[in-house]
């Protein structure tokens, strides 16, 4: 098994011809598995930061001066593939929590696509997600993480229907710690992404 | 993993990082625009502007430069936006960035799952 435990360097400069960033996120609950099936097909040992947004409070009247600001934090961790010398994607894992996604827009407009990564014994994490990401009507796969020999639950197919997900959203098992299994979600996604933009590009 | 929170030090410090600004124009610097630095730090630079041109002297994402400073996405952006004024970087931006911007098409697409068939 290509596990993914092997130590990745820390810092590994892209080739100098590279010029186009791609983005593609893992969202996904506390504790599914994002990093891990980041760090599993990452080029680079899996990095962290954080963006920090004020907001001006909602419904408030600034003409009185007295404008309400809410900080909100959201880290997150990121990994690296370089596709060929020009291009190199870039992943990023995203937490599921309610609070992150007003920063959607901002932070991954112009994302390929997502992967939500589903722990099957907390399928609710998962609902938000797949919500907000047909709301921002962002092209998605669902790879359930089956770790921990998890043979025992739900089918695909129960799944499917517990997260009420349409039959063209493509959902696949993985084992988030294998590279293998990693990059086949990747390819996945990519395959469904491909597929939507030639029917686009068909429609006259 | 073990999380190290970015080290931000005190607020005091961000804010006197990037003068007291807060914010820069978002659409400028995306997360995975690559900054390429166009000159060596010389003299009289700030530490954190000297830091960024060493770090950039490679193709090197906006995400990438906030990790490794550890500063948050949004003052990184602030620090970038004064090295390009100045000449001192160029940024390199990816494909349909812009919001609401074309899908990616076909061919583009391609070329990514090419990419990753070959991992």
């Amino acid at each position: 098994m290509d596990s993914a435990t092997s130590e990745l360097p820390a810092r590994m400069p892209l080739d100098d011809a590279a010029e186009t960033g791609l983005k593609i996120v893992v969202v996904g609950g506390f504790g599914v598995g994002k990093t891990t099936l980041v760090r599993s097909v990452s080029e680079i040992r899996p990095l962290n930061t954080e963006e920090v947004m004020t907001q001006a409070g909602v419904g408030v009247d600034e003409t009185d001066g007295l404008v309400t600001k809410t900080t909100t934090t959201v880290a997150f961790d990121f990994g690296r593939i370089s596709l060929n010398e020009r291009m190199v994607l870039y992943l990023f894992g995203a937490p599921g929590q309610e609070r992150f996604w007003f920063l959607w827009d901002r932070l991954f407009s112009g994302t390929l696509g997502a992967v939500v990564l589903v722990d099957t014994r907390r399928m609710s994490d998962s609902w938000y997600a797949v919500d907000r990401l047909e709301h921002h009507r962002t092209p998605f796969v669902v790879a359930v993480n089956r770790f921990d020999d998890d043979a025992s639950s739900f089918s695909l197919d129960e799944i499917r229907q517990a997260l009420s997900l349409s039959d063209d959203v493509p959902l696949i098992d993985c084992d988030a710690r294998v590279r293998s299994s990693g990059k086949r979600v990747l390819i996945t996604l990519v395959d469904h992404l491909y597929e939507l933009a030639m029917a686009r590009e068909m429609t006259p | 993993m073990i999380r190290k929170p970015v080290d931000i030090g005190f607020p005091d410090r961000l804010y006197m990082v990037t003068g007291g600004r807060s914010r820069a124009d978002d659409t400028t610097f995306d997360l995975v625009t690559l900054i390429v630095s166009e000159s060596a730090p010389t003299a009289g630079l700030q530490s954190e502007h000297v830091r960024i041109l060493e770090l950039c002297r490679h193709p090197t994402a906006v995400v990438e430069v906030s990790a490794e400073l550890r500063m948050p996405v949004t003052v990184v952006r602030i620090l970038l936006a004064d090295l390009h004024a100045m000449g001192r970087i160029s940024a390199r931006h990816p494909h349909g960035s812009r919001p609401a911007a074309s899908l990616p098409d076909s061919v583009l697409l391609k070329e990514v799952l090419h990419g990753l068939r070959n991992l």
